[in-house]
């Protein structure tokens, strides 16, 4: 089950005493076409690096707000773990990468027609950012430009 | 995570986001949120796993053809899967 029961005491303590950014009012883009019709872009927040790119860095207060562009033809399994977070077992990811950044899976959708492309590059972030000030401001519209500029029409994202 | 999704559907584009903590997204209150009842590290199921992955991304596809929906959109995952 996930809860915050997972976690140890002072982690539970810092979640629920965290002032969460309420949406408000919250932005909703409906489907114009169908799933098969749309081009897909995966967004985790597993801190999964490709091979080369720049670990997330552990050290910056508040969390590392900066994100990696996967390429879709990545080999999930070359993805790097990079995840600072202690609070939860990482060897699912290690196992199989899937379960956090699904890319075998959309390739499956698309192969079957579910979907209709996958876009040429996913996004990947590290979670665990407790100052998101700079997320919102910098990052976030950053990613929202590249994904509208590819002409993505949705988003899966992932937690961790 | 939920930030990230509320700015791409600014900017235009439908957005469904997996999530862990229920109460969590009960509170930030991203546009379509899934609520997986996994562990942390484990948002799509189990590893390896083609069907079980596959069962909980098309339970979020679904938030994202489901027309009639109004914001914010939060669905328990119900896994036809028993451990």
């Amino acid at each position: 089950m996930g809860d915050v029961s997972e976690f140890s005491l002072p982690v539970r303590l810092f979640l629920r005493a965290y002032r969460w950014r309420r949406i408000d009012p919250v932005p909703w883009t409906l489907l114009t076409k169908p799933l098969a019709q749309c081009r897909v872009a995966l967004v985790s927040s597993a801190g999964f690096v490709a091979p080369g790119q720049r670990p997330f860095d552990n050290s910056i207060r508040g969390g590392d707000v900066s994100f990696r562009d996967i390429p879709s033809d990545v080999d999930p399994h070359a993805l790097i773990d990079t995840h600072r977070s202690e609070s939860f077992d990482h060897s699912g990811l290690r196992l199989d990468p899937n379960v956090a950044f699904p890319i075998d899976r959309v390739r499956e959708l698309a192969g079957r027609g579910r979907i209709g492309t996958i876009n040429r590059r996913h996004l990947s972030f590290m979670g665990s950012i407790t100052a998101p000030g700079r997320l919102v401001r910098d990052s976030a519209p950053e990613a929202a430009r590249r994904l509208v500029s590819d002409g993505v029409d949705i988003a899966l994202l992932v937690p961790v | 995570m939920c930030l990230v999704a509320a700015e791409l559907e600014r900017h235009g584009i439908a957005t469904v986001a997996v999530v862990l903590l229920r109460e969590v997204a009960e509170r930030v209150r991203p546009p379509r949120a899934l609520f997986v009842p996994f562990r942390h590290g484990y948002p799509l199921d189990a590893p390896n796993d083609p069907e079980r992955q596959i069962a909980v991304i098309e339970a979020a596809l679904a938030l994202l053809e489901d027309l009639s929906a109004v914001a914010p959109v939060l669905v328990d995952y119900v896994s036809r899967y028993r451990d």
